[in-house]
This record gives C-alpha cells, structure tokens and sequence, in this order.
C-alpha cells in the first residue's frame, strides 16, 4: 500500500490507460447528456446500443467485407437510425408521461436487446482484429502503449470536441440548446421539434455504437460488454451533473485518471472509487460538478 | 452404440441371473437433472453442448437402463448459486431426479451438494473446478469428474516451473475460484523451487485487463499466471498480446483454458499458451470417434466439460445396470468399485473422497502454420498421470478420507 | 367491504397453498411478494424510484446468513439482524439519494447500490462468487423450521405481518402526508412539512422490509448469494411492481408471483431455450410501460371503477 513503492513509470502507464478507458466514459457520458438535455430521458439501452455498435462492426467484417474504417463511420449511422426508429416507435410515445417511464422503457429495451444477443452468439465474445495500420506498439520510454489505443484516445476527443463545437458553435447547435431550454417556445417559432428530438437521439445513440466500434478490436465483441459499463457511466454523469456537454467529456477523461490511478494503489477498490467519488460529491454539490441548480 | 447396447443387454442378464434381489428403480424411471449454464460466461464451454452429450448417453444406453426408461431435465443456473439449489431441491423434491449432472461454477455445485447431503442423491460435477469440492467440502453422493484447480496447479505449475519460469506473478478473479487457484498454483510453484513475486485481484468479471497486465509487466516476473476462467481469460490474453508481453519476454500461463477459449481467441493470439485439460479431442481414435459424433450432432468439437459429461452419466447408468437400483448410496459405491476406463478417462478410477482420478494432459497451443484443419488446437506435451496430477488422499481435508 | 372480503379469500388461499404446490417455490414467492411491496411503499407512494433496493435485500441476506451461520444464534435473531442491517443501510444511501429527485434518484440508489454490490464481492463475510451457503434453517419457539410446511406457516406470518405494517403504513397520516409529496412536493413544503424527513422515513422503512425479505429469503433457501444484489434484481423487483401496478396495495403482491412463476417455467420449459428469460422479462418491462402503466391490480381497479359508476 505503500505509494513512494511504486515507480513512477508505472504510474504513468497507469495513467495513460486511464484515459484510454476515460475516452470511452467521455463518449458515453455524452451521448447520455446530449440525449438527457433534449428529452429528459435516461438512455437506460446506452449500454446495449455500445455493444450493438461493436457487433455491427463484426457482422461487417463477417459478412459485408466492411473493414474498420467504413465500419467507424457506417456503424454509427445504422444504430443511428435503429435508435431513431426506437424513438420514432416507441419513445416518443411517453414524452407527456413522467420521465421515469422513459428510463424504464429503455431499461427493458436493454433487457431484450442483450437477451436476444446472448441467445443467437452466446457471451464468450467474438475476436476482433485491429487494423492493419495500427498494429504494433509506440515506446514511449515507461511503458508499451499499443498504436491502436493511442487512437482511441485521439479518435475520442476528436470526436467529443466536435460534438461540443457543433453544438456549442452552429446553428443546429443553437436550436438544441433552445430546445433544451425551452421546447415549447421553439416549436412555436416553427422550428420541427418532433424531428429534432430524433435526430438528437439518434446523435446520441450514434456516438455509443461509434464508441463500440472503437471499443471492438480492444475488447471481446460480446453481448454483455455495455451491461456492467452503463453503470460506470450513469455515476459519471451524475458526478459531472446532466446536461452539461463539456461536464460530461472532462469528468469522463478526468474519472478515467482517477480509476487508472487507483489501480497502481489500491486495485481491489478500482470498481468502487467512481460510486465514491460520486458519493462526496452529492454530498457537497448535489447538481454535480458542472451542473446548475435548478 | 453397439457396444454399449450390448453391455447393456449383458448387465441386464447379469442381474437377472443375480436373481435380481433388490431391482428397485425408483418411480419406474431413472431420472437425471443437467444444470448448468445455458447463457451466461460459461455458455460455450458447457451450456448446449453439456446436453447434447448427456442427450448422447442417454441414446447410447437405448433409453433405459436396468430396463427402465430415462428421463432427461435440464435447467438454466445462471451461475447462480440461488437458482441453482432452488431448482435442485425442486427437482428432488417434486421431479424425484436421482442424480444432478454437470455445475458449471463452484459456487452452485456447492450449493446442490449441500441439498444432495440431506436428500442423498448423486451429484456428477463436470463444469465447477474448485479442488474444496472434494477436499474440504466432500460429499459422499457428490463426483467430481474432469478437472479440478489442483490438477490445473500441478499440471501447468510446475511444467512451467521445469521449463525455467521461476518467478510469477498473477493476474486472479477475486472470487473464491480465482482464489483457490492461485493458491494452488502458488503451493506448487514454491514445491518446486520457484517464487511467487506478487498477484493483482481483477474484479469478476472485467472487461480491461491493461492496467493489471501493466502491472504485471512491471512486476518483471518471468510466468504471468492467469488465475480466472472463460471471458476472463480470453480477455487478459487479448491485452497481454496487445501489451508486447510474450515479445518482452515473459510468458502466460492460462491456468483454466478450455477449448472453446481458444478457439473464440484464434491461434494467432493463443499460440504457444501452455495448459492443462482432462480431455482433447485429437487426442486418439476413440477420442476422435466420439468427439466426431459430437461435432456432427452440435457443430463444435467437445470441451472438456462436455466430454467428461457424457463419460460421467455412462459410468452412473452402468452403475445402476450393476446394482440394479438408483438408491444414490448405492449407485455411488458401485460406481466406485469400477475402474473408469473410457475414451475420455484413462486410467480412472473414483476414489472415496469422490475425486475421479485420470490422466490429465499437458497441451501447448499450436501456431497457426501448424494447425492442419479446424480446430487443430492443441499439442500433447506430455500424459500427467492421475495420481501425480492430483491430491493425494495423505495430504486430503476431507472426512470421509479414513486416516491410517 | 369487498376489500376485506377479499384478503380473506387470499389468506384462506395461502393457508390451503402448500397442498397443491410445492411449499419452497411458494416462500420464495412470499420473499419476493414482500420485497416488492417494501419497494412499492416508496415507489407507488412517495413516488421515489429507487433502482438499488437490491443492495437492502442482498445484505440482509447476508447478515442473517452470517448471524446463523457463523455466530449460531437463533432464526429470528438473524432475521432480525438481517433487517436491522437494512435499515441502517437503507438510512446511509436514503440520505445521499434523497437530495435529489425524479431520475437522478433513480440513477443514485444504482450507483450506490452497484458500489454496495462490488462491497460484497469482496468482502470475506459474503464467501464472494460462491455465495453464503448451507445456512441453518434453526428452529422458532419449539417449531423446527427445517421441516419445509413449518417453515411456510412461519414465513408467511411474517409476510402477512410485513404486508399488515405496508397497509397500516400507507394507510396512516404519515402516509397521507407521503402521498401528498408524491402529488406535488412543493405544496407539501408550503404546508410546513419537513418533507426530506418524511422521505427519508419512507426510504428506511421501505429498505428495511426489502431487508427483512432478503433474510427471510437467506433462510428459505439456506443460502445468501451475489445475485440477491445485483442491479438485475432491483430491476426485476421494479418490473414486479410495474407489472402488478405500483400505487396499489396487492399489486407488487400479484406481480411478483408472476414473474417469479415466468421465471421458474422459462428456466426448465423448453420455451426457455429458445426464449431466454430476460428477453421475456424485458418485453413485458416495454409492454408494461407502453400500454399498461397501471399494472394488473390497477386496470382492473379502474375497470370496477367505471362499472361502478355506470349501473
């Protein structure tokens, strides 16, 4: 327990792979928060929807003879507009309800999704290979670091800050931050706030197939890889307080730190530091960190 | 199929002119409940295929035994120590099941055996591998058939040890199976002169094992033992290729590695892992013979779990043709008064703590290039004989061992 | 006055039960009756949707494992200790959870509960992945619980107790005062109500009878396991609730032994190998809250409703 005993390039190793896992917390947490803003629901099938992304990948590759590259951007869009139907369908039906039908809807979604999973390819995972070009490791002096998960991380905030650009800088941005405010008000200014709600789910649903399909070539494709994870995520957003675009992606990265860090010290708390963490932070700013007080 | 009807015919007749004194088959069928795991973690290596294979026996034996029909039931234990005894005692209960075939996870084979204790029905226990089940926690109806943590330990252990790899570090499931085989593995590592470095506890399950293979590259130990099961192991592997572990020279030892493993895994990732397994299907003809049946009925070849299963309810059937009863005490002392000698158990015999002693085989994972079809996995290293492999009753916890 | 007749037929029911059915898959049917009517107190009443209420029934599964097994002191020791526990726990996550509302609760009771859950699997008392076993059935006032009809009269006196202190609960003014909160919180307020203590009252309440059901569970089937607290067994006992119709007071009661019945048939029916149940379980969640918020007891309370008001 004794921590001048470990060496600090292992704590730096440490690190960088926290933030690799810290990516995938940042693209999640997003497209929860994005999605939590406009409809006031908790994406409970956030973490189905990721392994979707990952087997969508793999039947690609299996069958389509997609290869990764196409499979980053034509993956998210067919969960994409596998979500929107979802919301078209299914969701949209409880937007007069109370907001916990939402979550329970979903939650049931994620139930089937992965039960169906589990039947047809059962859950010791199917491999699959990263891409040829980024195969093979980086030195960078105090550890291996693969090519591929120095992608993830570029890959991620790539993907994380454009998102916050476009919704922070265009137009389209614009209407969904006033339709986060107040949805009735830009309804009447005649903007189509039905289409909206979905096109922003299925945003959000698109980002957690697009981190699936990066999570894929780390992780075993299999049923159960999003079940555990959305919990993880679900702290996260509470820490950082929904709603918050850029809230989201720093307490992703930021938690990512944190958990790799606790695996140097103390590995057996590694599953529970972020649900501590979360814990104090109720304690002392129930919005979360970057929420506001409503 | 021939031969064992015949066997059949012959144990019938046997009895018959045994005079057949106490031919007492409760409630007119033989009665066998399979629990295992249907769709968890452990689905691939046990789960379908587990009743496929006792499907199988069940066709071999013709459909009865001691000419008495026999009936299948089988169940979902989620790895769930609760659904499991649930559904045992129900089954005992209410089904009047005799015998509880395969228990994928330690945890629900303790479970039913602790209900067997009070309702004396026999246990046959294929898929679970903690060594307690027959040390500490033995059980007089209870059988464990193709593997346990201990063999694991001496198998791989010290082979690895022998080949050079003195010092180890592991990668352990913090859960009781994990925990046992590590200290196993540990007990044997240190009997043959190696040293343990240190061990990092993953939680159970874990999707990202890179930290703790990080951890476990800085430890500079010379063997990373993986002391975990099924998409654990699958995905510790996966990091470890992805980390340069065996290129920086340190070399993995999968302690639990079945089958299905590798093959979910692929032989560029897996090559060169060295393990231990009670059964291969590539191993002889007979291995081959029953394995190709397998393979035509389901579509993959046997785990070892699977194999050990059909193994395990043809020795139990032809323990009742014997005795002509399905009395679980009875059964049980017949079947250990037979020696176990089938295309899966060589030299096998079940001695009184209910340990089914065999030879166990040491395999090294092939490299692509050498593998010559489908599931073309495995190289025997070297048969492990069934009393070197396991326990010895000497050093045996368990209070049925009677002590000189 | 239909009312009273009608537990009457219930409880004549569930004395006359162990005949036709088998007496252990009835108490496991009890536990989890009474651990969805522990959780519909705060959902259909305070309307708080807590999604960790496993944590309060997998530790006092434990607790109560431990007490008799370990520590050897009588059943109802353990059961006691066992809900005791709850409670205390129930008291710690309802003062975290209950500083926020609607969703947010809901996903805060998760977390907590998940963080409750990884405790568990590491922790030396719970035995982790292998679970608490051969836990002692022991004996009640002379009565040798081992014997499974005994144990069912004993554990049904406590269900019918558990439900009675539900009933008299919701049916009191503090529960007038809870239901109040549900309906609009901030009048509650207005009113001069210290509404977090109300809450916070209903939270340990409610977890220590979801505590009480997990022990009571740990004595039926001898044995407390991780899966009494994971995060699929506090959405099945919301999926219970729903599916009765959460806000009544028979209906967790009904639903749970419905789906505790679906899951025991999926598990050996041949359905089930094709049809695994957590995707049967899951289109009834969707089905549930698509067209059928009120539940079972619900519709049909409504149905009488109307039928009434129409002769």
């Amino acid at each position: 327990m004794d921590f001048l005993n470990i060496p600090l390039p292992a704590i730096l190793a440490q690190l960088v792979v926290g933030l690799i896992n810290g990516s995938f917390y940042a693209l999640l947490s997003l497209g929860l928060a994005i999605i939590f803003g406009l409809l006031n629901i908790i994406n409970f099938a956030h973490g189905a929807q990721y392994m979707l992304g990952a087997f969508v990948a793999w039947f690609g590759v299996q069958y389509l003879g997609v290869n990764y590259w196409a499979a980053l951007i034509l993956v998210p869009l067919t969960v994409g507009a596998f979500g929107m139907l979802l919301e078209r369908t299914l969701l949209s039906r409880l937007y007069r309800e109370d907001h916990l039908y939402g979550l329970l809807l979903t939650f049931g979604l994620a139930l089937i999704i992965e039960g169906v999973f589990v039947q047809l390819y059962g859950v010791s995972g199917k491999p699959y290979a990263t891409p040829e070009s980024l195969r093979g490791a980086l030195n960078l002096g105090f550890m291996f670091l693969p090519k591929y998960r120095a992608w993830v991380i570029v890959a991620s905030l790539v993907v994380c800050l454009g998102s916050w650009l476009i919704i922070e800088r265009t137009k389209l941005g614009a209407y969904l931050r006033a339709g986060t405010e107040n949805s009735q008000l830009l309804q009447a200014f005649g903007v189509n706030v039905p289409l909206m709600i979905t096109l922003t789910y299925g945003f959000g649903v698109a980002l957690a197939a697009f981190a699936g399909v990066l999570a894929a070539p780390i992780f075993q494709v299999s049923p159960k890889m999003g079940s555990d994870l959305i919990i993880v995520v679900f702290a996260v957003v509470v820490i950082g307080g929904m709603g918050s675009i850029l809230g989201s992606i720093v307490t992703g990265l930021g938690l990512g730190l944190v958990e790799g860090l606790t695996k140097v010290i103390w590995p057996q708390a590694s599953g529970t530091v972020i649900f501590v963490i979360m814990a104090i932070v109720l304690l002392i700013r129930p919005a979360g960190l970057f929420g506001k007080e409503k | 199929m021939n031969f064992a009807r015949k066997a059949g015919y012959a144990a019938v007749l046997g009895a018959l002119a045994a005079g057949a004194a106490q031919a007492e088959i409760s409630d007119g069928a033989v009665k066998i409940g399979v629990l295992t795991d249907m769709s968890g973690t452990y689905s691939d290596l046990a789960g379908p295929g587990v009743v496929a294979a006792a499907e199988m026996a069940i066709a071999d034996m013709g459909g009865k035994v001691a000419g008495k029909p026999i009936v299948m039931l089988s169940a979902d234990h989620q790895n769930k120590a609760d659904i499991a005894a649930n559904k045992a005692r129900e089954w005992g209960d209410v089904e009047k099941v005799d015998a509880y075939v395969d228990l994928v996870t330690t945890s629900t084979a303790l479970a039913v055996m602790e209900i067997a204790k009070q309702t004396h029905k026999v246990v046959l226990i294929s898929g679970a591998g903690s060594s307690r089940i027959t040390n500490e926690d033995c059980n007089p109806t209870a059988i464990h058939w193709t593997y346990d943590t201990y063999a694991l330990a001496k198998g791989t252990g010290s082979a690895m040890v022998k080949e050079g790899g003195k010092t180890w570090f592991f990668l352990t499931a913090d859960y009781a199976f994990g925990q046992n085989l590590q200290k196993d593995v540990t007990a044997v590592v240190e009997a043959n002169g190696g040293q343990v470095l240190g061990a990092v506890k993953h939680p159970f399950p874990a999707t990202d094992f890179s930290s703790f293979i990080l951890q476990a590259q800085s430890s500079g130990a010379q063997v990373i033992g993986l002391a975990n099961a099924g998409a654990d192991t699958t995905n510790a592997i996966k990091a470890a290729n992805e980390f340069g572990v065996v290129q920086s020279g340190q070399k993995l030892a999968g302690l639990l590695v079945f089958i299905s493993d590798v093959h979910s895994l692929g032989l560029p990732v897996a090559q060169g892992l060295t393990l231990t397994t009670g059964f291969y299907w590539d191993y002889d003809d007979k291995t081959r013979a029953w394995s190709k049946r397998f393979f035509e009925k389901t579509g993959k070849m046997p785990t070892m779990v699977q194999a050990g299963v059909y193994s395990s309810l043809m020795h139990y059937f032809k323990a009742i043709e014997a005795t002509g009863s399905d009395d679980g005490p009875t059964v049980v002392k017949q079947m250990k008064a037979t020696p176990v000698e089938d295309f899966f158990a060589r030299h096998g015999k079940i001695r009184e703590d209910g340990r089914m002693v065999h030879d166990m085989y040491l395999a090294e994972v092939k490299k692509p290039a050498e593998s010559k079809q489908p599931w073309d996995y495995y190289k025997i290293l070297r048969v492990i004989p069934g009393d070197e492999a396991y326990l010895p009753l000497s050093e045996s916890k368990c209070p049925l061992v009677k002590k000189s | 006055m239909y009312q009273r007749t009608l537990y009457f037929v219930l409880c004549v029911c569930l004395l006359l039960a162990p005949l036709a059915i088998y007496p252990v898959f009835l108490m496991k049917m009890l536990c989890f009756a009474l651990f969805a009517c522990a959780f519909n107190l705060l959902l259909g009443y305070v309307g708080l949707l807590s999604f960790g209420h496993a944590a309060f029934f997998g530790l006092a599964a434990y607790v109560t494992g431990h007490v008799l097994k370990v520590l050897e002191l009588p059943t109802i020791v353990g059961l006691l200790g066992g809900t005791l526990a709850a409670g205390l726990l129930g008291l710690a996550v309802g003062l975290l959870a209950i500083r926020r509302q609607g969703i947010y609760f809901a996903m805060i009771t998760l977390a907590l509960a998940q963080m409750v859950y990884f405790f568990f699997l590491q922790a030396d008392f719970t035995g982790g992945e292998n679970g608490l076993q051969g836990v002692p059935r022991g004996s009640f006032l002379g009565l040798d619980l081992q014997d499974d009809l005994n144990l069912y009269y004993f554990v049904l006196a406590i269900c019918i107790g558990g439900f009675v202190l539900v009933y008299r609960t919701v049916h009191s003014p503090f529960g007038q005062v809870l239901k109040a909160i549900r309906e609009n919180e901030p009048r509650a307020i207005s009113l001069g109500y210290e509404v977090d203590r109300y809450k916070l009252l209903a939270f340990v309440l409610s977890a220590s009878l979801a505590g009480l059901a997990g022990a009571l569970k740990s004595v039926v089937l001898q044995l407390a396991s991780l899966s009494d607290a994971h995060w699929h067994a506090s959405g099945e006992v919301v999926l219970m609730t729903l599916l009765g119709g959460m806000g009544t007071m028979l209906g967790p009661v009904v639903g749970a032994g419905t789906v505790v019945a679906l899951q025991n048939y999926l598990a050996s029916s041949p359905v089930g190998v094709w049809l695994p149940a957590p995707v049967v379980l899951g289109a009834i969640f969707v089905v549930c809250v698509l067209a059928f918020r009120r539940g079972f007891i619900g519709e049909l309370q409504a149905l009488a409703k109307k039928s009434f008001n129409l002769s």
